[in-house]
């Protein structure tokens, strides 16, 4: 209970203008989440960060607004057929499990090293996990560009073609989105690795979404679909923990979520009207560019560990705030991404009525 | 003119209404009063419950809303049509 006191203390005033940064900062965060499955969560907790709400209760919060964003944007998308809510329970439940796992290896980091360490932590996995995955992403990307294939059919990796041709008797499901009936036992490690990631980073779709396309062979269109469920079962979990514990600014979750359900209604229909790969491209430039927000960090906080030289507060200062603006950057980049490619499909759909008409 | 909007679905401006009528009273109540939500939400324990209803709650009133707002300014999904090999 004394936690709960203390929370609820933390509970910061809230006046007009910080409403507005929330309701914008989720509505552009909601329409990447809408289009990729996830993505939009790391600039969240910052930005609440920044508006002086303490780092566990701005966690707590962002992940209250997480599970409810991403049902209704599950529930667009399954109308358009793109969702496998198997697939997507499956890993959410795996994932759940990553998220305690995660959780427990932060503890005990910030125990063993502090506040620093901990960021320091979460820093390097940003980088590593964001240069391989996020390079390897926008890399597929533009092989499909350049090779002039953006209107086949995606082709399943050969690590994909091998893992649905593993047959482990009793383990095996199906699933729709794969067209195929694979081991649960591939299944497992990569939720539990997205709940890990997510328990470390806030964006576990960097890993579930890459794995299910990459590793289980599933079209992109539909794995950042089910990412939203996966979003729904691990965010609804990882909300009553911190719950429990009265971190939730439930004003805060609200407010970022009256801005994220514009964006993610929207995010959704944009996905109707682009060509796959362009998930990826939004993908993979999202998590380039958030690596190198994070990684201007990492002097940051080696020197904080007292591992390099330390800092000037200045020099310290313009790292933290080119860092965060590294990250709006990123996500608004993401979100002109989509916004764009929905326009010219729409443009192009339109041609096409018109030069029907004409026909008839 | 017959025939000229029998391609045009009817837009749900009622639904467009209504959610968004109870989208601000949800809002307007957590606002208004978030001195007592706060405190009451954030006791832990059992309380736990409330923001995560709360959420639900939210989330299917204007989830709803904006579901209808971008279908009343015009922008819906793609009709595509499956080409016929």
């Amino acid at each position: 209970m004394h936690d709960a006191v203390q929370a609820a203390a933390n509970f910061i005033n809230l006046d007009a203008v910080n409403m507005v940064y929330l309701f914008l900062v989720g509505f552009v965060g909601g329409l990447v989440s809408g289009f990729i499955g996830s993505g939009g969560a790391f600039v969240m907790t910052p930005a609440m960060m920044s508006m002086g709400v303490p780092g566990l209760v701005a966690v707590a919060s962002n992940m209250c607004h997480k599970f409810p964003k991403a049902l209704i944007g599950a529930i667009k998308r399954a109308k358009y057929g793109q969702v496998d809510i198997k697939l997507g329970i499956v890993l959410g439940i795996s994932a759940e499990a990553g998220v305690l796992y995660g959780a427990h290896i932060q503890e005990s980091i910030k125990k063993a090293f502090g506040d620093a360490g901990s960021n320091l932590y979460v820093s390097v996995a940003f980088v590593v996990i964001l240069a391989v995955v996020g390079g390897f992403v926008l890399m597929d990307a533009w092989k499909t560009y350049k090779s002039g294939t953006t209107n086949d059919e995606e082709k399943a990796t050969k690590i994909a073609r091998w893992v649905q041709s593993v047959n482990i008797p009793g383990t095996m499901v199906y699933f729709k989105s794969l067209n195929a009936r694979i081991s649960v036992l591939f299944t497992i490690p990569l939720g539990f690795a997205t709940g890990m990631l997510a328990a470390t980073i806030a964006v576990g779709g960097f890993i579930g979404v890459p794995a299910m396309i990459y590793v289980l062979g599933a079209p992109s269109l539909m794995a950042s679909a089910s990412e939203l469920v996966i979003a729904f079962v691990m965010g609804l979990g990882g909300s009553f923990k911190y719950a429990m514990h009265g971190l939730v600014d439930i004003r805060l979750a609200m407010i970022i979520l009256a801005g994220s359900l514009f964006g993610i209604q929207l995010g959704a229909i944009g996905t109707t009207y682009v060509k796959p790969f362009i998930i990826k491209v939004v993908m993979g430039v999202i998590m380039v560019i958030v690596l190198f927000s994070r990684g201007l960090m990492v002097p940051v906080y080696l020197s904080q560990l007292g591992l390099i030289q330390t800092l000037g507060e200045g020099t310290v200062k313009v790292l933290k705030s080119t860092s965060f603006a590294i990250m709006i950057f990123a996500l608004v980049l993401g979100a002109f991404i989509v916004l764009k490619a929905m326009w010219q499909g729409r443009k192009a759909e339109r041609e096409l009525a018109t030069k029907e008409v004409l026909v008839r | 003119m017959p025939g000229y909007n029998e391609n045009v679905k009817k837009k749900p401006y009622g639904k467009l209404i209504i959610m968004g009528i109870i989208s601000i009273a949800l809002y307007a109540e957590l606002l208004l009063n978030q001195d007592v939500i706060n405190n009451t939400f954030g006791k832990g324990g059992i309380y736990a419950f409330l923001p995560i209803i709360a959420a639900f709650v939210f989330s299917y009133f204007h989830g709803s809303f904006t579901g209808n707002f971008w279908t009343v300014m015009g922008i819906e999904a793609a009709k595509k049509k499956k080409e016929v090999k």
